[in-house]
Parts: structure tokens; C-alpha cells; sequence
């Protein structure tokens, strides 16, 4: 076995990943607050308006963040699945439920800013265009997760039935990705992750990524914090299990 | 194991057929849910043949949704499922099997009928032929898609609506191609584009559909 797949197994001990959590939360903690600040600076003072969209162009540096954010989640929960699955490696199934929440968060926010964007910009708060929509169906598909994973009285078979869920669901994200370019729509293409230089400016790119790496420490720091909780809840219930054998 | 798997497919037809009110129940809320739509907008030709066959692909939908938990749930609650699962065929073509009977006796039937209720919203003959062959390659990609929700949802609380929830984003596709070939019909261009995607999309949940089904039917039976 190579020295990275023992790591992998090494996480999977409960106590072994809690010291790690606690040592890495205060980092990526501070990290965020940070990036935040530093964030909300350049994009609201620093970044000059837009010489079309005036300042409401701000808004993206909140909106393309959170839109990232909701693809990332979405395939970090995949990933965990697949992950759980094949080698029922105890640590994912809590990371991928601990995620989904998260990521349901992720996507109300950047449809919630795309509407209040799309409102000024194109003179509508929704149009039914393949971005919106698919983005919409990743919302379904992650309170879909949420319920399926606590629809069973057996812990274990909801985490197995939303792993599967989260696997199958995942033949939207690549939907999402390339809906702008292979539909004409309203929603203009992507401008940063481009094969050439991005096509934005420096000056409105710098606030976009410090933003983006803000959202992506919230991320890790509250999934650290409710992967945590979860492990302290199964080992309260398995001392609860313990002493209502012993009584 | 084709005649096994066959034989699997034909008791699920004739069970569904001799208790008579599930296969004529689906069918009669298809009928009855359409009919709805004109009653409630209004007897406008222009608008209703506009709606039409939207309409008609929306509440396919909804009647395959409200047939699939019948899929597994009655041979999981008395053991047949778990009988299955021991015979030497694949999980993965059981599945086929429930899902091929649960489309010739929901699928089917509202394809057939699908142009009389397209002639009430007055949609003509290109639209009805284009609709008609649109619900012919993509109903059978909604009972294949269910099949994987009826399995993650088995022995779930408040399964049905759990059911919804799961399946119909994944329904989207098919509803949004399904219903761009009968529409393209009617505005007399090609159905060729939609179709051709609509047969994609039944191809790849061919592939795809029985293993996901299937690892969530063997978990539950764990």
C-alpha cells in the first residue's frame, strides 16, 4: 500500500481526524476572515465600475463565488460518495452529509444575487435559459440529498442511498459548466477559466479570486465544524447505547 | 436467462394487468390532470395549442411518477425481491426487466392515447405525430430514471414524496427535449435535433439506470 493511500486510511480513525480538524480550523478560520475583508475591500472601494453595468457589477464578486462554490460542493459530495462506496471509508459518508447543506447554500445565493444581477442587467429577475435552470435543478438535487440521507430509521442505509443519489445526480454539473456555451443564452459565457488569458481585468480579476478563496475557507472551516459535531454526536449516542446496555 | 428474464417482465405485466385499476388508474389520471388545463385557461384554440403538448409531457410525468413506487415496494414488503436478488441473473437486469413492464403499462398506454388529448387542445397533425414519437423515446427514459428513485426511496418514511423530490430534476431533460419535438412539429421545422437528443438521453439511462438502480437495490436488501 502506498504511503498516500495509508494516510487516506489513517484519516478514517474518528480521533486521529478530530486532532486535525482542531489543529487546521483556527488557520483556515482566520484565513477566511481575512480573505473576506481583504475581498469586500477591493471588490466595493477598490474595483472600479463597470463602463456598462456602473456599480451594480459588484454584485459578481459575491455572485461568481458562490456559483463556483456550488459546482465544488457538489463535486466534493460526488467524490466522498464514490469514495464511500468503494471502500466504505467511514469519514466520507459524514463529510458528504456534513457538505450538502452548504451547498444548498451556495446555490440559493448565487441564484438569489444572479436575480437581483439579472433584474437591472437584462430587465427580469429569472428567465428560463439552460443556466438558470440547471442551476435550479442542483438545488433540487442537493434537498433531494439532504432528505433521502434522513429518510431511513437506519443511519447507514440513508448515508448509502444519498451516496448513490449524489453519484446520480452528478451528470448535471458538467451540464452546468457548459450550459452557456452550448445553448445561446442571456447568461454570458465563462470569462475567467478560459484556455487563453481570462477576459476580465486584473483590477476586477485580483477581488474576484481573493473572494473566491474566502468562500472556498468558509467552506472548509464550517465543514471541519459539522464534521466535528457529527463525530461527537455518534460517540455520544454510542456511550448512550453503552450505558442503556449496562443498566 | 432470457426466458428468465422474460418471464420476470411478463408476471410484472400480468400482475399489474389483473389487478386492472393500477394500469387503467395511471391512464385515467393522465386523461383526467389534462383536462384540467382547459377547463381551468379557458376554450382559447390559439393558446391550448400552444400549451399543448407541454402539458401532455407534464403530466406523463406525473403519471409515470405516480406508478413507480409500486415498482419494488409490494415484492420488497413480501420477500420477492429478496428471492430475486439470490437467482443468478444480475440485480442489474431485474431492474431492466420491472422497468421494461413498468413502461408497457404506463409508458405505453399514455403514448397511444397522448394524440386523442392532443386533438382536444386542438394541436394538429404534424404536432401530434411529432409529440407522439417524442413520448414513444422518451417515456421509456422516465421509467428507467424512476427505477432508480423507486430503489433509493424503498422502506424510506414518507417515501412518495421523497420519490418526487428525487426524480423529477432528474426527469428534466427528457421533459425539456420531449416537448421541443412537438413543438418544433407544430411550427413545422424538424424533429430530427430534439428527437435525436431525446434518443440519447434514452440511451445513456439504458447504460446507466440498471447499475444505479441496482446498487441501491442490493443496499436496501443488505
Amino acid at each position: 500500500m502506498s504511503a498516500s493511500m495509508s494516510a487516506f486510511h489513517r484519516l478514517a480513525n474518528p480521533t486521529r481526524f478530530l486532532r486535525l480538524a482542531d489543529a487546521l480550523l483556527p488557520w483556515s478560520a482566520g484565513l477566511t476572515v481575512a480573505l473576506l475583508a481583504l475581498g469586500l475591500y477591493l471588490g466595493l472601494v477598490a474595483a472600479p465600475p463597470d463602463y456598462l453595468q456602473g456599480d451594480t457589477v459588484r454584485i459578481m464578486y459575491v455572485h461568481v463565488p458562490a456559483a463556483w462554490m456550488a459546482l465544488f460542493v457538489y463535486t466534493t459530495i460526488a467524490a466522498a460518495s464514490a469514495v464511500a462506496l468503494v471502500w466504505r471509508h467511514a469519514l466520507a459518508d459524514v463529510i458528504a452529509q456534513a457538505a450538502s447543506p452548504l451547498g444548498a447554500g451556495f446555490t440559493v445565493v448565487a441564484l438569489a444575487t444572479g436575480s437581483l444581477w439579472g433584474k437591472p442587467m437584462w430587465g427580469t429577475w429569472w428567465v428560463w435559459d439552460a443556466r438558470l435552470t440547471s442551476v435550479l435543478i442542483l438545488l433540487f438535487l442537493y434537498l433531494g440529498h439532504m432528505a433521502l440521507a434522513h429518510a431511513f430509521d437506519d443511519r447507514a442505509r440513508g448515508a448509502r442511498a444519498a451516496a448513490i443519489l449524489a453519484l446520480v445526480g452528478f451528470v448535471n454539473v458538467p451540464i452546468i459548466k457548459f450550459s452557456v456555451d452550448w445553448w445561446s443564452t442571456l447568461h454570458q459565457p465563462a470569462s475567467v477559466s478560459r484556455l487563453d488569458a481570462p477576459a476580465i481585468d486584473p483590477l476586477m480579476l485580483w477581488p474576484l479570486l481573493c473572494m473566491a478563496l474566502a468562500f472556498m475557507g468558509y467552506f472548509v472551516s464550517v465543514l471541519l465544524v459539522r464534521v466535528k459535531a457529527e463525530l461527537l454526536e455518534a460517540r455520544l449516542r454510542t456511550v448512550r447505547y453503552r450505558d442503556a446496555g449496562a443498566r | 436467462m432470457v426466458a428468465a428474464w422474460l418471464a420476470i417482465a411478463r408476471r410484472d405485466v400480468t400482475l399489474a394487468l389483473r389487478r386492472g385499476a393500477d394500469a387503467i388508474l395511471v391512464l385515467a389520471f393522465f386523461v383526467f390532470a389534462s383536462v384540467l388545463f382547459p377547463l381551468a385557461i379557458g376554450p382559447y384554440p390559439a393558446i391550448l395549442r400552444q400549451i399543448g403538448p407541454g402539458v401532455i409531457w407534464a403530466m406523463a410525468l406525473l403519471a409515470a411518477l405516480l406508478s413507480l413506487d409500486r415498482l419494488f415496494q409490494s415484492d420488497y414488503e413480501n420477500g420477492t425481491l429478496d428471492l430475486l436478488a439470490l437467482t443468478p441473473m444480475p440485480v442489474e437486469l431485474v431492474v431492466l426487466a420491472k422497468a421494461a413492464s413498468h413502461w408497457l403499462t404506463t409508458g405505453l398506454p399514455v403514448t397511444v392515447i397522448a394524440p386523442l388529448i392532443g386533438l382536444m387542445f386542438e394541436v394538429d397533425g404534424k404536432g401530434l405525430a411529432g409529440l407522439t414519437a417524442a413520448l414513444g423515446i422518451g417515456t421509456p427514459i422516465l421509467s428507467l430514471v424512476g427505477s432508480v428513485g423507486a430503489a433509493l426511496t424503498l422502506g424510506a418514511r414518507r417515501g412518495g414524496v421523497l420519490l418526487a423530490l428525487l426524480v423529477l430534476p432528474l426527469f428534466v431533460p427528457a421533459l425539456i427535449f420531449g416537448a421541443a419535438a412537438a413543438e418544433a412539429a407544430s411550427f413545422g421545422l424538424s424533429i430530427v435535433p430534439a428527437l435525436s437528443v431525446l434518443a440519447g438521453l434514452l440511451l445513456v439511462s439504458l447504460a446507466l439506470a440498471p447499475w444505479a438502480a441496482a446498487a441501491a437495490l442490493r443496499q436496501a436488501l443488505d
